[in-house]
């Protein structure tokens, strides 16, 4: 660890993957900027704009950075790849190396330090969403359920065999699915409205420590989180 | 002047080097054909996940293929429109980064003002004003280039593109996706006066197309043949269905070339590949003694090389893009942005 603290990583993180548009710069523990737009989407357009004003402001430039960050899904495909072809350019022009997390990951890590299972749920259209479990222990962070899309019977069934205390639900897929699983008798909150959606600050810190673990891949393996087929696969006819 | 081009709007993956508008440096395609064969067209879904997976590897090979490096390039250029909207956003989004991050003036460039610039990769000499027939999947247009950055037009189809038909009547057929260079690989095996379909010249005047009604005319005369259970000679169908379309886009060209007094005349888009639409239109422009020009064939089918072409004009012409350059799907073949 001693040569990584020595050096000092600057490493921008691009989330397009949710109706929010996110990004945020982050050095070493610090966080130097952040930009969240949580209303109408139009990523393709406004976020490369929303990046060059935010590093501008900071007094940063693009080609400072050590890495890129990008959350690679789940959630809208469009809007996946939208950040994913943008950090992909950046890492292309400047060779530098990427950082995938994952979008219910970052979610989680709005909510460290949570006592409880931390339940992110993305809506996936078709009555499914996107889903995952965490818990943090010690200021570490547990994936104690894998990411899936389920329908809500099968979150009722998932969520009944954690026998947990508290669920804490946050992401764009709540307010779908709240009602039911409150229904079902189990013991689930919603976060307030600063934590329950995709913020580059929270999956920027995720990627930071991998950055700084040296977990990273580059700008041809990164990949999408989908999580689901094309609609075309799913109802090919065999033969 | 060297420009990266980038080219995404269907299923090509495509990048291209091209110098002052005219010297292509490389032309680097990746078509997805095979993927999509299995679904007997396009799938947006499918085209724009491989897109974002194969454009950095392309790119790469072309800078590899070109011997150059980032700083050799003057600018980057990628196709906002028109095409699949999705697919177009892998281009544009990667391209915008990439500029951003090298510092690089950024292009965006109308996809079927590249179909007609592909001419000016061909033919080095050629230039505006001339009048060109453009046909693609989506497009059956006459358009007057006047200029390199003034595309009129004078006529366009009224419902379904050539393209569109080519498609439909070689699914029914059973000659599979692309139709274009299905129907014209077996019509040469035809015979193209077994049936007289329709051609659908609309109002004398007119320089618009048709296509809707010989469409339906060929699908009803399969269903006859179906209903009194006679055989179908699959190669003379597609020869008349063929030779019914190159006589209408054929007549309308020429028809619109004496009116508007073209001096030449070009053929672009992935239908101008077709062998006998070439050989019979330059055939009837002799009698109004006009050149026809048009490209080969690897620059009709959709290419980043006559991106990099157009590009070049529309930064003569001092257009360029900022961060905020968006895909625009249904953009249209006169307008720049």
């Amino acid at each position: 660890m001693t040569s990584n603290q020595a050096t000092s990583m600057k490493l921008l993180m691009i989330d397009t993957s949710s109706i929010v548009a996110t990004a945020a710069v982050l050095k070493d523990s610090q966080l130097m900027c952040e930009t969240i737009v949580n209303y109408k989407k139009k990523h393709s357009e406004k976020m490369m704009p929303a990046i060059d004003h935010m590093l501008k402001d900071a007094g940063l430039t693009i080609q400072e950075m050590d890495a890129f960050g990008i959350v690679i899904g789940p959630g809208s495909f469009t809007g996946i790849r939208i950040g994913l072809a943008t950090v992909k350019g950046l890492a292309q022009a400047l060779n530098k190396p990427v950082v995938a997390v994952n979008a219910l990951e970052g979610l989680a890590y709005n909510l460290p330090y949570t006592e409880g299972l931390i339940y992110p749920i993305l809506d996936a259209q078709r009555n499914e969403g996107y889903t995952a479990g965490f818990t943090f222990k010690n200021g570490q962070m547990h994936t104690v359920m894998q990411a899936a899309v389920l329908p809500i019977e099968e979150m009722i069934t998932q969520l009944k065999a954690t026998k947990a205390d508290a669920i804490y639900l946050l992401g764009d897929g709540v307010d779908r699915f709240y009602d039911s699983l409150q229904a079902a008798g189990l013991p689930v909150k919603r976060v307030k409205a600063h934590l329950t959606m995709n913020r580059a600050s929270s999956s920027g810190q995720l990627a930071m420590e991998r950055l700084l673990a040296g977990k990273t891949t580059d700008f041809y393996q990164v990949e999408p989180l989908y999580l689901r087929k094309s609609y075309a696969e799913e109802h090919k006819k065999n033969g | 002047m060297k420009i990266l081009s980038i080219e995404s709007s269907c299923d090509e993956t495509a990048v291209a080097i091209v110098e002052d508008g005219r010297k292509i440096i490389t032309n680097q395609i990746y078509t997805q054909i095979e993927i999509h064969k299995a679904y007997g067209g396009v799938v947006p879904e499918i085209a724009s996940r491989n897109h974002v997976m194969k454009l950095p590897y392309i790119i790469e090979d072309a800078l590899k293929d070109a011997n150059l490096t980032w700083e050799e390039i003057d600018a980057i250029a990628v196709t906002k429109g028109p095409g699949l909207v999705g697919a177009l956003l892998i281009g544009v989004s990667q391209a915008k980064a990439m500029a951003y991050a090298l510092n690089k003036p950024l292009i965006g460039v109308n996809h079927m003002h590249g179909h007609i610039c592909a001419n000016f990769l061909q033919h080095p000499d050629l230039e505006p004003p001339f009048l060109t027939l453009v046909v693609s999947g989506g497009h059956s247009h006459l358009v007057m280039v006047e200029d390199y950055q003034t595309f009129k037009v004078l006529g366009k189809t009224r419902d379904d593109a050539a393209g569109e038909a080519y498609d439909k009547i070689s699914r029914v057929l059973g000659l599979g996706y692309p139709g274009g260079p299905a129907i014209d690989k077996v019509a040469k095996l035809g015979n193209k006066e077994a049936i007289a379909f329709p051609r659908i010249m609309l109002e004398k005047d007119a320089f618009d197309f048709s296509f809707s009604g010989l469409k339906s005319s060929v699908l009803n005369y399969l269903n006859g043949k179906k209903m009194k259970k006679e055989p179908i000679v699959v190669e003379d169908v597609a020869a008349s269905f063929q030779a019914a379309v190159i006589d209408v886009l054929v007549a309308k060209t020429i028809h619109c070339a004496q009116a508007v007094h073209a001096p030449k005349i070009c053929i672009a888009g992935g239908v101008s590949a077709n062998s006998q639409l070439r050989a019979q239109l330059t055939e009837a422009a002799k009698a109004i003694h006009c050149p026809v020009y048009y490209p080969d064939p690897i620059l009709c089918t959709d290419n980043a090389a006559m991106i990099g072409s157009s590009a070049y004009y529309n930064s003569q012409a001092h257009q360029f893009s900022d961060l905020y350059l968006n895909a625009n799907p249904g953009l249209k073949i006169d307008r720049l942005a």
